[in-house]
């Protein structure tokens, strides 16, 4: 089993940081909306506070170790120009996909989109995350920021999960290859 | 005499929580704003690259970013202490956020 650097940081970005964000933020949803429910949580919701603030706070550092290994890791990897006379496209996946109008749409809609509306969810959720630290169930009392919150969370949901969708076509369809191979394991064959 | 376990010692006011919220609107809508602008005014995109491995959305998301913690940190300064009128404030955010996630659509943003 091989894997290059290249694609081991992928997919760090993706199934590690991406995946694990759009995991988190199912159950931050569920955890918000069970926290605020008219029939709340009673007497154990001091532990559910101390929770759902750190469960806030891990998925704002995976949103922006998502964002940021993206941008400034994968993405000049994904956008790297060949030299004049190189008709071998596949270390280049946005110039291979622009090759073909069968995919050219991959990347002039699927990765243009992913790669700006992916920041929406560091945005989103770091406010999420400094509002429940601030105000923590007493946020229940103040029901207009506590829906606003809510929907935030839900939005950077979505723009995870869109995201996502489409790093995972755009590897399937150009993967981001190159770099040093790592060998991940070996069996003998008899 | 020591509180509850789930007591709430004091009401805190809103307009933090308020400031987080609409300046999170605001950055959002920068984003989408800037990303729109980069896209299609050439001189404008060129001055974005502020890492060139990455062009243009090194500057598009670095300004958001930057416009989105100025707006927070201004406003988080002055409602600190104050209770403010929070439903408005709240439909805004949500409107830009909306808007700044619709903005980064191209299909959208192609329509200006």
């Amino acid at each position: 089993m091989e894997i290059t650097v290249r694609g081991l940081w992928t997919m760090i970005h993706g199934m590690g940081f991406g995946a694990l964000y759009l995991m988190a933020c199912s159950g931050a949803l569920v955890e918000l909306w069970r926290c605020y429910r008219p029939a709340g949580p009673g007497r154990e919701s001091r532990t559910n506070d101390s929770f759902l603030r750190v469960y806030l706070v891990v998925m704002a550092a995976l949103a922006w170790l998502a964002v940021l290994t993206g941008t400034y890791v994968v993405y000049p990897w994904y956008r790297a120009a060949p030299l004049p006379g190189i008709a071998d496209l596949s270390s280049f996946p946005q110039r291979l996909l622009l090759s073909s109008p069968s995919t050219a749409g991959w990347h002039s809609i699927g990765m243009e989109w992913k790669e700006h509306v992916a920041w929406l969810v560091p945005i989103s959720i770091t406010m999420a995350a400094s509002v429940f630290l601030r105000y923590g169930r007493s946020l229940g009392t103040h029901a207009t920021l506590r829906n606003a919150v809510i929907g935030f969370v839900a939005v950077s949901f979505f723009a995870a999960g869109v995201a996502g969708f489409f790093g995972a076509m755009l590897n399937k369809n150009a993967p981001v290859r190159g770099g040093r191979t790592i060998h991940v394991m070996q069996r003998r064959h008899r | 005499m020591s509180l509850p376990q789930d007591s709430v010692p004091v009401e805190l006011p809103n307009g933090p929580g308020a400031a987080a919220i609409f300046a999170a609107g605001i950055g959002s809508f920068a984003l989408g704003m800037l990303a729109v602008l980069a896209d299609h005014v050439a001189g404008f995109g060129r001055m974005m690259v502020f890492y060139r491995p990455t062009g243009p959305l090194s500057g598009v998301t670095a300004c958001a970013v930057l416009v989105w913690l100025a707006v927070w940190a201004i406003l988080d300064r002055s409602w600190r202490r104050r209770t403010v009128r929070a439903r408005p404030l709240v439909t805004a955010a949500i409107v830009l956020l909306l808007l700044g996630l619709l903005l980064t659509f191209p299909p959208f943003g192609d329509l200006f």
